[in-house]
């Protein structure tokens, strides 16, 4: 069979894979934000059973496996009542592992702010909350968007993970239509060129926008 | 506790030490070839061949932006299709090393070029040939700052051979899915996977930190 014919037979099923891989990556990615927020904020509390509960849930996620907090999640979650569909089971995986990761680039862009910006923004008596919100997140958020460009990438690779949980992605469906035509080459090879694409085409032109556009918004162009 | 069962953990923990065992060799393994294979690919985009070095870069940029995942399963089941099988263990050796090699590179790559223009001038003026040059004098001193990134690939490559199990590597992820379906018990398994994990990559963690203070300690740079 040659190759135009593989994807004429086959591309259809590469490209609803395709499509759910990118859905998930959205999903993941906008959980993981938010964890990365809530945790890196949290580490920096003032508070010793905030920071503690941060640090623990950081540690946890960073010293195991993505691959093991997924099966943990999948199959020993629902033992404690929480049953969550494959699909979702999957993003908050990725997303949970990833926003563990995110949690130290936030806390590390917050604290390498500049120190006079807390210290003007004391001066003319901000409350803490509109001092993060206004002057130290929007600088902060300057400072990680190289790191989160890095970060993003692990989270689309990280996706393909969720194959193993029978989630219909990319991943899974090279896997299906290699175990019924054994056309590895083309099969995987067809996937390896399509994450690149997706890693490199369509993420970091993504996030070199969104450092310029963040630039033009806080007027350091 | 949720139907906990310490018999049952009892059970099946020599069986999770014992894959531990596989686990810590592959990713003893797999660092050992992405330690030396990250070198070659950091070196050979410093000649001075311009096509060398774009395609070496490409293929880093490659192999950064795949998942390990699926490049364990194109090495595993590519070779067969063109007459050449593959242990799972080598081919698992050879993606994971290969993958690991790409990061390492990058890592290898701010380390050289971290070192000054003036220690290359130097050795020229010394008449040190470019190899010699690179051994006794560029890498010694591009390791220490590179030692930081080294060791986070280090738990890294061991917190990612679990992805082997898929092609039947016999490590902790594997026995502890087959222990699961053998008796449909998960709970205890693949929570105990996760503390082993847990316990063993803290600590390496700390431990690299430490080194990394004591080297620079050593070589006088703080």
């Amino acid at each position: 069979m040659s190759y135009v014919e593989f994807l004429s037979q086959y591309g259809d099923r590469i490209l609803s894979g395709t499509l759910v891989t990118m859905v998930l990556t959205v999903l993941a990615a906008a959980l993981a934000v938010a964890i990365a927020l809530a945790a890196g904020l949290m580490r920096l509390a003032p508070n010793v059973l905030v920071r503690g509960t941060a640090t623990v849930y950081i540690e946890i996620f960073r010293g195991t496996s993505l691959l093991v907090q997924l099966y943990w999640i999948f199959f020993v979650l629902p033992l404690f009542g929480i049953t969550l569909e494959k699909f979702t089971a999957g993003f908050v995986a990725v997303g949970m592992n990833l926003g563990a990761y995110g949690a130290e680039v936030v806390r590390g862009a917050i604290l390498s702010v500049p120190k006079g910006q807390w210290e003007a923004a004391l001066a003319i008596n901000m409350s803490p909350a509109t001092r993060m919100r206004r002057v130290i997140l929007p600088q902060a958020l300057l400072i990680m968007l190289p790191a989160w460009g890095n970060l993003l990438i692990e989270l689309l690779k990280g996706t393909a993970l969720v194959a193993l949980i029978a989630v219909a992605d990319l991943m899974f469906q090279v896997k299906q239509i290699n175990g019924t035509t054994f056309l590895s080459a083309e099969t995987f090879g067809t996937a390896l060129i399509i994450y690149y694409i997706l890693a490199r085409f369509m993420i970091t032109p993504f996030m070199r926008w969104l450092e310029r556009f963040m630039l033009r918004k806080v007027g350091r162009v | 506790m949720f139907d906990w069962r310490w018999d049952f953990t009892w059970q099946i923990l020599p069986r999770l030490v014992i894959a531990t065992g596989n686990t810590l060799m592959a990713a003893g393994f797999g660092y050992a070839i992405a330690v030396v294979l990250g070198l070659v690919f950091a070196l050979a985009q410093r000649t001075p061949s311009r096509t060398l070095t774009f395609v070496v870069r490409e293929a880093v940029e490659f192999i950064r932006s795949t998942p390990l995942v699926l490049q364990i399963f194109f090495v595993f089941y590519v070779g067969p299709q063109f007459g050449l099988r593959l242990s799972p263990w080598t081919a698992g050796m050879i993606a994971i090393g290969l993958h690991y090699a790409a990061y390492l590179s990058e890592v290898y790559r701010g380390g050289l070029d971290s070192v000054p223009k003036g220690q290359w001038e130097a050795a020229t003026s010394l008449n040190l040939s470019t190899t010699r040059t690179y051994f006794r004098v560029i890498i010694p001193q591009a390791l220490p700052p590179s030692l930081a990134g080294m060791g986070n690939y280090l738990v890294g490559i061991f917190k990612d051979t679990p992805m082997l199990s898929v092609i039947g590597v016999a490590e902790l992820m594997h026995t502890a899915t087959a222990i699961g379906s053998e008796t449909y018990r998960y709970l205890e398994p693949y929570t105990l996977v996760g503390l082993i994990f847990l316990a063993i990559s803290l600590p390496t963690a700390a431990g690299i930190r430490v080194f990394e203070r004591w080297v620079r300690r050593k070589l006088g740079l703080s």
